[in-house]
């Protein structure tokens, strides 16, 4: 069997005809199977979802009730038969409850891994190396430019600032979905144990994570704060918080953004990033290379960011690649929709 | 060098200047001799070898990664030195037996007597050894463009902070000392005496004047004052001294200390007394100074041609004498530099060099009628390059910096114009929540009937009140996002009105206009104007007839 009469992008998304379901849709379809929480991978609307029960979680939180017809949870590792395929989840790293889903049909695996990284992230299962025969990668930072290093190193860097401008608050825009929670997590580890402040829009998914058993230490709103008791604290916020009048309340704010694209000075200089800290929960260009090779997958989908780069590389290994042309996907930043109830606070 | 890198890497960051003296002052306390010496070298300029070229660079990657690969990675960082240091393959040596990073005092040290034929390889070696940031500093350093929006006195006054010092005492011994600075850095941690300026031609802190502003003058003595012209030039200090030998040794200095001797060849050799002249420098063409606009044609020139020198002849006019032969005249009183000064410049007797004359008033009202009309004043033909007056007193010795109530600079009024608010950008560092950048243009004439023309861009004359005013209107009258940019609401009967005074109009092809400001800022909000009746492009065009007729050789 072909792969692609296993799986083919339509205009939903990554359709599976012989299994009756699309992976990660980006419209409503009867039976959709979900990589993980964040908004531009999960949405509302399908008739059935099948997903971990963490990402069944986010999306409630972030919908409401009623964002499926209805739902299923599944383990890593457990097997499900869906018409003519079988699909079985494993870690892929990304977020809290993230997988990748592989596609068997017959004697032909396909792995489509969603987002992924291998660095380690103590909020999430490390990511799983699945054997097969296609794998379907993402390319976020699919050029040899994007290395991300040790995400410790990076959060030293920020402790470092606080112990320099002890009058001033560090302001740290970070994806409320998984981002937020491992930079409280890698903070603690760093022997950080003062309270760290988190904007309204970080509330509800933080708890959650916390819920799950994440130990994330004294968290509180910075909502009613006096302007100087900010001072020399950390204060998490999206992305989006940390270049707007919210920021007035803090004290001669330094502005720092958790992500893999402060990599790239142009990036951060265009956002008004002070203190970039180049922390990603996408695999780097190493990663993802080695990633590749490590499946022992002969033939390679390249989806969603710089698919021209990792297509090249892949084809100069001697694997057959090309680009699925998926739209609806991008940097969870650009898409995210706030989780609900969470006004600008 | 990682250190140093970590240094530069924050630096480029960060938007306030208080905020860079505490992070260079912090890195000269944390890092030893000699290193700091050479980090305070690399941010003043000071440091000298032969810069590696683009291409050399562009080699060293092009054998280590795939081309497509580099061509796509450069395409999306637009930075070569930047795309360099982040693809820059690990090494693959063994982990264990990797030597050290170098230290920056080792680069600096090895570039100074490195050939050209080991260059590549050296470099190559370091790449290996550095981290990111490392890679990035290092090919920074190589190739001379270490642009990290840092001047040189702001490193030295980094430095100063170290021992609680003033920076001008920095400054002053400044052109006596070199990398790395042993001695400066013992004298600063209070482990030696302070370096002496054997320099024969050293630079001395520049006095600065406060604009004066209309109630001031209550407070004010006509009787304790000397008033000159302010020349629209350059203000330098030119200064000659003898070095060892007896040779004189002449030099120009910028207001900030910048040795620019070698844009101005032409006046070193009227530089033959001994001393310290503060000054003008103009462009005289038959004996009238030429505008602004004329003089900058010989600036940022990194070849000095005989062409331009015939063409743009120097001049430099003489307001104070700070030194004469050996003496220090910067405690002596103005009115007695002034005679200094006059007897100095008779006995040079050079044509290249002349007096800047005084204005003669008994009271404000003459003052403000000789300002307003410097041509029957005295000024005469140089009327246009006059940029005001200059208030003195006669009383008050030469003191670096912008001492209060001695000297005062009374400008004339600028050019102002309305015209409409079109874009709006957000600001930097404590304005970054802000629209505090804006784009406004005026009226004309189109084939799509009357449309606004952006004319400038201004980014401060408000106040704080004022731009939350703007900030506010900005948010409420979007009609378009493009990243930072927000196109305000701008039609005949819809916007804002912004009164723009600037110094002086260009000819500009970059400009969709044509045309370009000097020195624009917001003088008023006129929330009371409609937009249809700000002003058209062509009163400024009339306004740069005048002054584009002088610009023609």
């Amino acid at each position: 069997m072909r792969p692609q009469d296993i799986l083919l992008p339509n205009a939903a998304g990554l359709c599976c005809k012989p299994g009756g379901f699309h992976i990660d849709p980006v419209r409503p379809v009867e039976r959709a199977v979900i990589t993980h929480g964040h908004s531009d991978h999960a949405r509302a609307g399908h008739g059935a979802v099948l997903a971990t029960q963490e990402t069944l979680d986010m999306m409630r939180l972030r919908y409401g009730e009623n964002f499926a017809g209805s739902t299923q949870a599944i383990r890593y590792g457990e097997e499900i038969r869906l018409g003519d395929v079988k699909i079985k989840f494993h870690p892929a790293g990304h977020v809290l409850g993230s997988a990748q889903i592989a596609v068997s049909c017959k004697d032909t695996c396909i792995v489509a891994s969603g987002d992924y990284k291998d660095a380690p992230d103590p909020t999430c299962a490390p990511f799983e190396l699945v054997p097969c025969d296609v794998f379907i990668t993402e390319a976020t930072f699919g050029l040899p430019v994007f290395r991300h290093g040790d995400a410790s190193d990076e959060v030293k860097k920020l402790l470092a600032s606080v112990a320099l401008f002890p009058e001033r608050a560090h302001l740290v825009g970070a994806y409320s979905l998984g981002k937020a929670q491992r930079v409280i997590k890698l903070l603690r580890q760093a022997g950080y144990d003062a309270p760290i402040y988190l904007h309204g829009a970080m509330d509800t998914i933080t708890h959650y994570y916390q819920s799950r058993g994440i130990d994330l230490g004294e968290l509180k709103p910075v909502k009613g704060m006096k302007k100087a008791a900010l001072a020399g604290t950390i204060t998490l916020a999206p992305p989006s918080a940390t270049s707007d009048l919210w920021t007035r309340r803090f004290p001669d704010p330094v502005t720092a953004f958790a992500s893999g694209w402060m990599r790239v000075r142009a990036r951060a200089r265009q956002r008004g990033v002070e203190l970039p800290l180049v922390i990603s929960d996408h695999a780097d260009w190493d990663g993802l290379t080695a990633t590749i090779a490590a499946t022992g997958a002969g033939e390679i989908w390249v989806t969603h960011g710089q698919e021209d780069a990792l297509v090249h590389w892949c084809r100069s290994k001697g694997l057959k690649a090309r680009p699925l042309d998926l739209v609806g996907y991008g940097d969870e930043e650009e898409s995210e929709t706030p989780i609900q109830a969470e006004a600008e606070a | 060098m990682n250190r140093f890198a970590e240094l530069l890497d924050r630096l480029a960051y960060e938007p306030g200047r208080n905020n860079k003296l505490r992070l260079i002052t912090g890195y000269f306390r944390e890092v030893g001799d000699p290193d700091r010496g050479y980090a305070l070298a690399a941010l003043t300029g000071a440091l000298s070898f032969k810069h590696a070229k683009p291409a050399l660079i562009r080699d060293l990657i092009a054998a280590r990664t795939d081309e497509v690969l580099f061509g796509l990675s450069y395409d999306y960082v637009g930075d070569l030195s930047e795309t360099v240091a982040l693809m820059w393959p690990k090494a693959a040596l063994a982990a264990h037996n990797n030597p050290p990073p170098p230290s920056l005092t080792e680069v600096v040290t090895t570039l100074r007597t490195l050939g050209k034929s080991e260059l590549p390889r050296q470099l190559e070696r370091w790449l290996d050894e550095l981290d990111e940031t490392g890679r990035w500093a290092l090919l920074k350093l190589v190739t001379g463009s270490l642009r990290i929006g840092i001047s040189a006195r702001l490193a030295k006054t980094a430095a100063a902070a170290l021992g609680d010092k003033d920076p001008h005492e920095i400054e002053l011994i400044w052109p006596g000392l070199v990398p790395p600075y042993l001695d400066l850095f013992a004298w600063l941690e209070g482990r030696g005496d302070k370096p002496v300026n054997r320099d024969p031609a050293p630079f001395r802190p520049v006095m600065l004047a406060h604009a004066i502003e209309d109630n001031d003058f209550a407070a004010l003595d006509p009787a304790d004052y000397i008033a000159e012209w302010k020349w629209d030039g350059i203000r330098v200090q030119a200064v000659a001294g003898r070095d060892e030998r007896g040779h004189i040794t002449a030099r120009l200095y910028s207001r900030t200390g910048e040795d620019i001797t070698g844009s101005f060849p032409d006046l070193v050799p009227s530089l033959r007394l001994p001393g310290a002249i503060d000054g003008e420098l103009l462009i005289l063409r038959e004996g009238r100074v030429q505008s602004f606009n004329v003089l900058q044609q010989r600036l940022n020139r990194k070849v000095v041609s005989p062409k331009l020198i015939k063409e743009f002849p120097i001049h430099l006019r003489a307001y104070d004498l700070l030194g004469d032969d050996e003496n220090d005249l910067r405690e002596l009183p103005f009115a007695e530099r002034r005679e200094r000064l006059e007897r100095f410049i008779a006995k040079l007797d050079d044509p290249r060099i002349d007096l800047s004359p005084t204005v003669p008033f008994d009271s404000w009202e003459a003052l403000t009628a000789a300002r307003a009309d410097p041509a029957s004043a005295g000024a005469g033909e140089d009327a246009d390059a006059v940029e005001g007056v200059m208030l003195k007193r006669r009383d008050a010795p030469y003191l670096p910096g912008r001492p209060k109530g001695q000297w005062w600079k009374w400008k004339r009024d600028p050019h102002i114009i309305d015209a409409v608010l079109m874009y709006a950008q957000r600001g930097h560092g404590k304005r970054s929540s802000y629209y505090s950048d804006y784009t406004f243009g005026v009226w004309t004439e189109t084939e799509n009937g009357e449309e606004l023309v952006p004319v400038g861009k201004a980014y401060f004359g408000f106040t704080d009140e004022e731009l939350l005013q703007i900030d506010r209107f900005v948010r409420r009258n979007t009609t378009e996002k493009f990243g930072p940019v927000r196109h305000v609401v701008h039609e005949a009967d819809k916007g804002l009105v912004l009164e723009v005074a600037f110094e002086g109009l260009q000819r500009s092809p970059r400009h969709k206009s044509g045309v370009a400001m000097r020195f624009p800022r917001i003088s008023r909000l006129r929330w009371d104007k409609p937009p249809r009746e700000a002003d058209r492009l062509e009163t400024l065009e009339k306004m740069l007839k005048a002054e584009a007729a002088e610009i023609e050789v």
